[in-house]
Parts: structure tokens; sequence; C-alpha cells
């Protein structure tokens, strides 16, 4: 049968864009989670939209699964490829269509890259908001796919409040457009179910995105704090002033060092935490309120406060933040991302708890925050030669989600289920909730061809797990070990 | 209460009933007729969570909007999307469930932009949450976001979580003599300029348009803008919000056009209308008074790439919402089946077919 329709795949693509060799195949054996690895059967680099479609129709006809991939830049294992499936790639799709600056919208194809986008429409004063940290890589299709974030989510929003329109292809060959370049359309709201559904429902062609006015002036403040609970209040103190930060991220003294030693940000490297807040609009509304947030930062207790000086200083103090996470893997041979959200006053209690994890696991813990929206990436370090390093912390890992959960939060603020976080996909829905997600997908994927067994588990995975579904911040049976 | 209305959505699941959800009523004008045995949610109430700084707050879904505003602005937060009451008693389940915002949308965002997590109860009678308390969530699909204008189709609201925002410092309005065409070019060139622009209103040659942000930022806006102050411009944007303004009182039918917002004036069916028409959301929102044909409203919106939505009035028997293509249909009444198999919610308010 694999010879067939090998066959069939090489009749509608040109010869370069299908890869079989496994040498050829092994650049797409894993994505940014590297710890899962698994050769495809084939990789599918189509060129036009037509050949998506046409790929799409084979694989619907002879049963194959279909693994959709951007810059595989993901980190939760979403495009890990399947034994008996094909990688989509849609890395060739790399056109910006078009930017229309007067109605402040940018038409591309899945493939451009995040931070391509902006630099497109700088020239009409118009950027692209969503600004994950991998946005050098990363393509606008993944981050629909995973409804990306970045460090401005909580005043500009995640992908899903920034787009307007997608063009898709279902399995069986269909192409769909969803939404419009109108603020709403007839209908179920399709385009935000499609956003971050993992590659699970449709492919991706063509996505238009909104554009936003530059803010005429953006400014941050780097504070010290010698306690982290005094950082976390004076989050919650900013926000109660009805500030609302452009960024506004937390670090604590073992991710402020690692940044300072590779960076050299300029953070202090005695701190307990810091936070970077940014404010940024009118010239004149950036004034007043950095003179509030000043006060704010002094009463919470902070221990020392810089505000960057010019533009090259603000781009240092963020240097070091979004250098965290290579800054970190250099103190360690492997470090494990992890990616919960909490309502923010449960920061405290959260962090209590993974420092006493850490004890527990014997394995150090650096955490970053995005402060402003609760999103916690606590960054495990490990190292994979030593036997069975690896599984302890995955499991830590999976008790830093359930923790997130109990709290009233999730497993994945902008990372996504992908494989990584499947099983704890049981502990945060019961059976009936998981059942409706899978009728969701079959409502676009009767056949479950698209990234089947990602981002939902199946409920007989849940059941052997043993029905971890944690109830009203409860979990049952809390005395019993997980997994 | 809940194990009430599951007993009932049971019951009509057994006997092949249908179920009119119902808070206030206040917005049973829109979409399909409500049809079937009313399954009354308004005694479903109370603010179950509110901490002001989280920007989170969760209710039932049968509180008064008026009692969550109230609360918000002691807090000196609000809702961003400024939800149309269209009665004094409006819900927010109802706010949620038609999906409807105001003229702050498209420079804050829309309902489904706010909706973090929602408890429900689906055609089975099972009870269901999905999203949360969390600004960033990916676990699982976005349904909470999808119950955001099903009109109640896909089950009935129990709570529902929102993030909220501070309320803006300062606010004023301006005035300015433009033409349509004029005022749609203004409006687009200064949603692409950093300025506070928080609202924007054309009609009868006179744009209005609102400022929000920090006093001084705001008195800095106004220097650049020029035009005419507005005296009482809380009054003027409420009266839109609410459609009370004398625009809204024509006995004709209510046509909501959505269109992308650089489209030219539009080519109406008659001339004359081209007085009648109501723009906001800065030229990508267009009511229109008109007993035209429904076919020709609607082609007139869609040779704009947009849409056109039979809101208030006229003959609903050829549908109130925008046809959708077939194979798109097929996936939504897909999608309606799963939450609610046996075909029990609000029939035929969102769908012709179902």
């Amino acid at each position: 049968m694999n010879a067939n329709f090998l066959d069939l795949l090489r009749n509608v693509l040109p010869k370069h864009a299908l890869l079989v060799e496994p040498e050829d195949l092994h650049p797409y054996e894993c994505d940014g989670l590297s710890v899962y690895r698994q050769l495809p059967l084939a990789v599918c680099l189509p060129e036009t939209e037509a050949q998506v479609q046409q790929v799409l129709i084979i694989c619907h006809r002879h049963g194959v699964p279909v693994v959709a991939r951007g810059a595989g830049t993901g980190l939760s294992g979403g495009a890990l490829p399947l034994v008996n499936g094909v990688i989509l790639s849609l890395a060739r799709f790399k056109q910006i269509i078009a930017i229309d600056a007067e109605a402040r919208t940018a038409r591309l194809q899945p493939g451009v890259r995040n931070l391509a986008i902006s630099e497109a429409a700088a020239r009409y004063g118009l950027y692209y908001a969503p600004d994950p940290s991998s946005q050098i890589a990363c393509t606008i299709g993944g981050n629909v796919a995973e409804n990306s974030g970045g460090v401005h989510c909580l005043k500009y929003g995640l992908t899903v409040h920034n787009l307007l329109r997608l063009r898709v292809i279902t399995i069986d060959g269909e192409i769909l457009e969803i939404g419009n370049e109108a603020l709403d359309s007839a209908g179920y709201d399709l385009l935000a179910l499609l956003t971050g559904s993992e590659g699970m429902l449709a492919i991706i062609t063509e996505v238009t995105v909104k554009l936003l006015a530059k803010p005429e002036r953006a400014q941050v403040i780097l504070a010290a704090f010698d306690d982290v609970q005094k950082a976390g209040q004076a989050v919650g103190d900013i926000i109660s002033a009805g500030i609302i930060p452009a960024g506004l991220e937390m670090m604590d003294t073992l991710a402020i060092q690692a940044a300072e030693d590779f960076v050299h940000a300029g953070y202090p490297r005695d701190a307990a935490a810091i936070l970077l807040c940014e404010l940024d609009g009118l010239n004149e509304e950036v004034s007043e309120q950095m003179l509030q947030l000043h006060d704010i930062l002094k009463r919470s207790g902070a221990t020392s406060l810089r505000t960057a000086v010019d533009e090259a200083e603000r781009l240092k103090f963020w240097a070091g933040r979004k250098a965290a996470f290579p800054a970190v893997g250099r103190l360690s041979p492997d470090y494990y991302c992890m990616d919960g959200t909490i309502p923010r006053r449960q920061l405290p209690q959260v962090l209590q708890r993974i420092s006493e994890l850490s004890v527990e696991y014997g394995l150090r813990v650096a955490n970053v925050f995005h402060a402003g929206d609760g999103n916690l990436h606590p960054l495990i370090l490990y190292d994979a030669n030593i036997p069975g390093e690896l599984k302890r912390t995955e499991e830590f890992g999976g008790k830093i989600l359930e923790l997130c959960v109990a709290v009233g939060g999730t497993i994945t603020g902008e990372h996504g289920v992908g494989i990584e976080k499947i099983d704890q996909m049981c502990g945060q829905f019961s059976a009936p909730e998981l059942a409706l997600f899978h009728g969701i997908k079959q409502a676009w994927d009767e056949a479950r061809l698209l990234n089947p067994g990602k981002a939902v588990p199946a409920l007989h995975r849940c059941a052997e797990l043993g029905a971890m579904h944690v109830h009203g911040g409860q979990l049952k049976h809390p005395d019993l070990p997980r997994f | 209460m809940i194990s009430e209305l599951i007993e009932k959505i049971q019951h009509a699941a057994a006997h092949g009933q249908t179920l009119a959800i119902r808070g206030s009523g206040s917005k049973a004008f829109y979409g399909g007729e409500p049809q079937g045995a009313t399954l009354d949610v308004a005694a479903h109430r109370g603010i179950v969570d509110y901490a002001p700084s989280e920007l989170v707050l969760t209710a039932r879904a049968g509180t008064p909007l008026s009692e969550i505003e109230k609360l918000l602005r002691e807090h000196n937060q609000m809702l961003a999307f400024e939800p149309p009451y269209f009665g004094s008693h409006a819900t927010l389940g109802g706010c949620i469930a038609s999906g409807l915002s105001g003229p702050r949308r498209p420079y804050s965002g829309a309902v489904r932009d706010f909706v973090l997590g929602v408890g429900m109860l689906d055609g089975r009678g099972q009870q269901l949450k999905f999203g949360g308390q969390v600004m960033k969530n990916v676990a699982g699909y976005d349904v909470s976001r999808l119950m955001s204008g099903s009109l109640g189709t896909l089950g009935v609201l129990l709570d529902v979580s929102l993030k909220v925002l501070p309320l803006p410092a300062a606010a004023l309005s301006l005035r300015f003599a433009y033409d349509i065409q004029t005022a749609i070019r203004r409006m687009n060139a200064w949603s692409g300029q950093a300025l506070p622009l928080s609202a924007t209103c054309w009609q009868d040659g006179q744009l209005t348009i609102r400022l929000e942000g920090t006093q001084r930022a705001i008195q800095a806006a106004r220097e650049k803008f020029g035009g005419e102050l507005v005296a009482d411009g809380m009054t003027f944007w409420r009266d839109i919000r609410e459609q009370r303004a004398a625009f809204f009182l024509s006995p004709l039918p209510l046509w909501r056009l959505s269109v992308p917002s650089t489209a030219d004036a539009l080519m109406l069916p008659a001339s004359k209308l081209a007085s009648s028409q109501l723009i906001e959301w800065g030229g990508a929102l267009r009511w229109l008074h008109s007993d035209a044909a429904p076919g020709k409203i609607r082609n007139a919106a869609a040779a704009a790439d947009g849409q056109a939505t039979l809101f208030r009035g006229g003959d609903k028997r050829s549908g109130v919402f925008h046809p959708l293509p077939p194979a798109l249909l097929a996936i939504q009444q897909r999608i309606k089946h799963n939450f609610d198999p046996h075909e029990i919610f609000n029939p035929r308010r969102l769908f012709q077919k179902f």
C-alpha cells in the first residue's frame, strides 16, 4: 500500500516536494520539544494550495494521518510525526500576499514568520501585536494553531484577538473561508474554534491578521525585590491602580542570574525577584503613568528601581528576559519548560510549592513568569544522560501542572497540549467534556486523520490513568501518587 | 436550581420537546422567533467571584448586567466591550449568547474577546466547564468563545468568567461636519495612528468620536483633532448603544451590515436611503432602515465583502442572518448536533434549518 500511496503523492507534488528517504526525514522527527522523536512515513512540502488540497484528498482516501507543521518551533510536540502518517509542511508558503495600510490588515500565507509581519508593516507605522519568544522563527500558521501569546498579551491579546480571517482546507479537500475582513460574521465563531486547535480540525492556507498603530512611546522600568511575594503583590497593586502595562514580566533569582551572566542586561544578581514593567501609548499618558508606577513600586517594597534612559537600554532590559530560556540552558545540560497559568493571587503559594517539589525531586527550577496574565514558565534543569532523570523531570513537571489546575488555573497558557500534556488533560477535563471535544473534531474530521492522538486524550487513556479529574480545586484521593 | 434545569432538559430530550432559553427577554427580538417551552434561567444569578487585581469577574448567567457593571464601577473597572442592554433587566447570559458589543468594540474588542470561561449544560443535561478564570488558556478547543453569539443554540449558560479592564480616567467626545465618504476615510486613517480613539459614529453629515485615556493624553489629542466638543457625550454614546437615538426610531426594518471598515458608502437599493444610514465601529458597522427586498440588501453587503443581518422588525421568514456556504453550514450543523443532539435548545434562532 505504501508504494502505491507514495506514487499518488508523487503524481501531485514536484519531485523536490516529497521526502521519503530516512536521511531527508530526520530534520522532521521532532519539533521544539525534542524529547519526543519519530520518523514519519513521508514529508510533503507543497507549494500551492491546490497541491495541499490534493495531498489531503489522497491521505483521506487512504486513511493516512496528516500532521501539519510550520517552523517546528512548538514546545508541546504538536508537530511530532506519526509513524504511519505524513508531515504536511507549510514552510514553502512564505508570501506576504498584501498589506492594506488603510484597513490595517495583512493577508499572509501560513509560512510567513511572525516577526516578518511587523517588519513589513513598519513602513506604515503599523505592527502585528502577538510576539511569542520564538518570533524570529515561528510562523503565523503555527501561531494560529497554538493561539500563541508573548509578552504583550495582557494589553494586546493573544493570536485569537488579532485575527480576521482564515482560509482552510478540510481533510476531505473542501476549501473554506472562516471569518472576513468585517468585525464579525454569521453563525458560530469558528475563527475562535480554529485558533489553538493544534492542527486537529483543518489545514490553514491563508491568514488575515489585524495590524495596530505603533505606540508613540514605550518605556520600561526594572524593579528589584528581596522577596518574591512582594514582587507578586506589586503586580496586583499596579493592575488595581488601573494601569495595564504593555508588558509585565517577573523572574526569580536563578533566572535573573542566568540571564545576567548570559547577556549582561544590567539585572541585579542578588535580587530575589525582578519585575520588568513596560508602559506604552501616547507620550503624555506614558509620562503620567510612569510617575504613578514609580510610587506603586516604591510602596510595595522594591529595593531598586531603574527606568531605561533610552531605547538602547530598554532593549537591553528586554534582551535579558527574551534570552532567559537559552540563558537557563547554559546552567544545565538540559531543561524542561513548563507552561501553566494560574490566577495571579495564587503566585506565592504556587512558587512555594514548586520550590518544595524542587527539593523533593532534587532538580533545580528557574521561574520566568508572564506576571501580567498569570502565565508561569518554570524551567526544570536536568541531565538527560543521567538514567531516569528525564522521567523524574516529567513527573515533576506533571505535578506542577496539576498544581496549576488545583489552584484554578490551566495546564497550558500558550504552548499547547500537543503530546506533552495529553495526560494532564485528563485532570483538567471530565469525560463528558473530553467527549465533547472529540465531537468537535469529528464535526470537521470524521475519519480523525488530522493530527490524531494530540491535544485531546482518548477517554480510555484517561481511564487507564485512573480518573484524576480535579473537582472544585480538590484532587480526588490527594494522598495517592499520580502516574 | 441547576438540578431543576437538568431535569427539564432531560425531560425535553426524552419527550422530543424544544426549549426557549430566557433570561430577561431583552434580546428576544434578535434572531429567529423563540419557539418551545420557556426555560427561565433568570433566577440562576449572582456574582460568584471578583478580584479587581485579577481583572476577572465570574457571575451566574442570570445576573443582571446592571448589577455587574455597578460593582465594576465601584472598583473603577468596566466591561470594555460596552454591551448593549436593550432592556433594563438584561442578563449576562443574554449578553454572551447574543454576542452583541457596543461602541468601543473596534478599539477594545468584542464580547468574545473577553470571555475566559463558561460553565454550561449541554443538550444531554450534562454540566460542563470550559476555559477558566485566567487570561491565557489553550487547553482544549476554545468552547467558551464559541458560546458568544451562539444564541443559546448550543446549551444553557450557567456561569461566565470575563476579563475586565480599568475605566479610563477621562473621556471626551468631539464632532466634525463630514460627508459619508470623508468620514469613512478619516475614521480609518485615525485608527492607523496612535490616538486614544474609543468610539466613532457618523450620521447625517456629522461624525462624532470619543477619546478616552488619561486626562493629559486626551487633552493633547483633542488639540490634534480640533472639532467641536460634544456637551453630553455619555448620553450620546448610551443612546447609540441602546438604539434610542432618533435614527433608530424609524418604523422600517432595521438592518445591521457588517463590512470591512474601509468599504465605500454602500450602494443601497434606493438612493434616498443613503441618508438613513448610521455608521459605527470606524466604518465596520452600518445600520440601515429599509423595506427593500432582503436579497437586495444582502447583495449590497456581499458586494462590499460583508454580511447583512435583519436586526429588528421586517419579515424573518427569509432568514435573519446572512446565509452561509453549504460546506460551512454543514460543519455548524454538526457542531450543533454535538452539543445538542436532540435539538432541544432555541430551534431556528440562529439558523433557518435547525
